[in-house]
């Protein structure tokens, strides 16, 4: 079990990261900062927590593996490095700068990324692809993937779920954000999701469904995951887009834009 | 005569590959097509079916290629064209050692008809950064070129056929990447080839030449990055072009020589290959027949391009 103090750490740290997200958003002048707030809190967990990582030795075979599929919330990802220490936090303000490593999408330049990635869908084959090297190579490395839940909307990601089961990667664990939200609005309006547990399941995966922007409930899938023998885990986090900032959650126009210059005084001052 | 398919020869050098612990090979249902089935009878832990799902086959190797495996990925050629994007976006930006063999390319899936034969692939890999191509002549090269893959790092499309073809090289053969190789010298024009089309060009310069026509012939195996060098030379040396493929005649071997010679040194060319249409159920000779394949054919037009030239 996790005390109280721990947790407390892990919900600073992701407001810490909801700053960042803001603030490079807002200097690069372009972004999608809904979709890198609802996730921040299972990015934080998994990098502050659960994961086994170096990042004085990114290369280091024994890590567990991470890969944003849902590339577009980069910005967390970058924050999330740099906070553990993969590069500079001061850094952070060059996103999608000319001549900077942080790219618009996740890309393998940046330290501790293993994979370039962000066109959707793509993201659970490659992670598919990495939990069967490990399997092969007899590694006790765990692979984790985030999906957006407008992303389950691509082909390629029930190819890739019906390979992790078909394979029993049971060291493989998929989290959907599902925030509710795709860029043309509701993803139920958009393209019907529902049951998404269900085709999760009815793939062979073992699934939970969380509070996704609940440390604890967070850290208790993650382990759960890691007990399941046979089947890949796939945890669907309940989340909220643009959260932490009243006035951005369950905006969709917060989808693809930076906070303006307004909107950063009061968002910042949310964040504390 | 003894004959044998690209194919074939890509499944035995696979084989070859498998000794390295590296190596890993993907096939998308068509394994006994692709001979990639004799590498999983011999490897099967290192074999993974990912079933009929091509973007999932080139983003599951691309997975396997970041965890450091050398990854063969294969299917039909025209199928590996649907995960175009997977390929431009996972594996080529970031330059993994995916290694992407397709068979029944060009006209060579002929029976199937147009929607399994594959004329515009060289095209489409040949535009994307970092990605090598090759098109294997014959049974030797294709083996060559092969297992000189696994020493370099970053992604190839290998282009191989479905039919049983003659060789042209002996065990002896050196392939080296990105080298054309003269399989006959002559100094009137020079017969560009590539694939199944090299052992055409061959034919026409024999032909050719009883006629006094003395025709160069280049087999191209590397599309991408081509042997800029070379084909300058032998325009400064012969004057006139002649490129034949089994492929569009837009964007493949006849582009890239174009795209050469336009910059470089202009002189008469004439680009042989599928006129900007799809193919048709039937036999492979008849289809090579239809579009003008044959050596009948570049002895043809080698000859009404000597006589543009006058």
């Amino acid at each position: 079990m996790i005390d109280r103090e721990s947790i407390k750490g892990l919900e600073d740290k992701a407001r810490k990261i909801r700053k960042h997200v803001l603030n490079m958003i807002y200097e690069a002048g372009s972004g999608h900062p809904g979709g890198a707030l609802s996730c921040a809190d299972t990015l934080t967990t998994l990098y502050f927590h659960t994961m086994h990582h170096n990042p004085l030795e990114p290369e280091w075979t024994d890590r567990d593996r991470f890969i944003l599929s849902k590339g577009h919330a980069a910005p967390a990802l970058y924050a999330v490095l740099a906070e553990a220490g993969y590069f500079p936090v001061k850094k952070l303000s060059s996103l999608r700068k000319r001549g900077s490593i942080l790219q618009g999408h996740p890309d393998s330049k940046v330290p501790g990324v293993d994979v370039s990635s962000g066109s959707l869908g793509q993201g659970l084959s490659i992670a598919d692809g990495i939990a069967l090297a490990g399997k092969l190579d007899k590694k006790v490395y765990r692979v984790y993937t985030l999906l957006g839940d407008g992303e389950c909307d691509e082909g390629q990601v029930w190819e890739a779920a019906m390979l992790a089961a078909h394979y029993k990667l049971d060291n493989l664990t998929a989290i959907v954000d599902r925030n509710g939200l795709q860029i043309d609005g509701l993803t139920e309006k958009i393209m019907r999701l529902e049951p998404i547990a269900g085709k999760w399941r009815a793939f062979g995966w073992h699934v939970i469904e969380i509070d996704g922007n609940k440390v604890e409930e967070i850290i208790a899938a993650l382990d759960e995951a890691k007990s399941i023998r046979g089947r890949p885990t796939a945890i669907i986090a309940h989340t909220f887009k643009g959260k932490g900032i009243s006035f951005m959650e369950w905006i969709n126009a917060f989808h693809g834009r930076a906070l303006s210059k307004e909107e950063m005084e009061i968002a910042l001052q949310e964040l504390g | 005569m003894e004959l044998k398919s690209t194919r074939e020869a890509y499944g035995d050098a696979l084989l070859r590959l498998g000794e390295d612990n590296s190596v890993v090979v993907l096939d998308a249902d068509l394994s006994a097509s692709t001979q990639t089935n004799k590498f999983a009878k011999k490897y099967p832990e290192r074999f993974f079916n990912v079933g009929c799902a091509e973007q999932n086959l080139i983003g599951v190797a691309a997975g396997l290629a970041v965890a450091g495996k050398t990854a063969f990925a294969s299917t039909y050629a025209i199928l590996s064209n649907r995960a175009w994007e997977q390929i431009r976006n996972t594996v080529a930006y970031d330059n993994l050692n995916v290694k992407i063999a397709v068979s029944h390319a060009g006209l060579t899936n002929a029976p199937d008809g147009a929607s399994h034969q594959s004329l515009e692939d060289i095209a489409l890999m040949r535009v994307i950064p970092n990605m090598t191509v090759i098109v294997p002549s014959d049974a030797v090269e294709t083996e060559k070129a092969v297992i000189s893959e696994i020493h370099r790092v970053g992604p190839a499309y290998i282009r191989l056929n479905r039919v049983k073809t003659l060789y042209i090289f002996d065990e002896k053969y050196e392939f080296e990447i990105g080298k054309a190789v003269k399989l006959i010298s002559g100094g009137d024009l020079t017969i560009i080839a590539t694939g199944t089309m090299v052992h055409e060009a061959m034919d026409a310069a024999k032909m050719l030449a009883e006629e006094n026509i003395r025709a160069c012939v280049l087999n191209i195996h590397t599309i991408k990055p081509i042997d800029k060098e070379c084909i300058i030379k032998v325009a400064k040396e012969t004057g006139a072009i002649v490129t034949v493929e089994e492929h569009s005649i837009y964007g493949g071997l006849g582009g890239a020589v174009a795209e050469i010679l336009a910059e470089k040194y202009p002189v008469p060319m004439k680009i042989m290959g599928v006129n900007d249409e799809f193919g048709e159920s039937g036999e492979y000779d008849e289809l090579l027949e239809k579009y003008g394949l044959t050596a009948r054919n570049i002895v043809k037009s080698a000859k009404e391009l000597l006589e543009m030239r006058r």
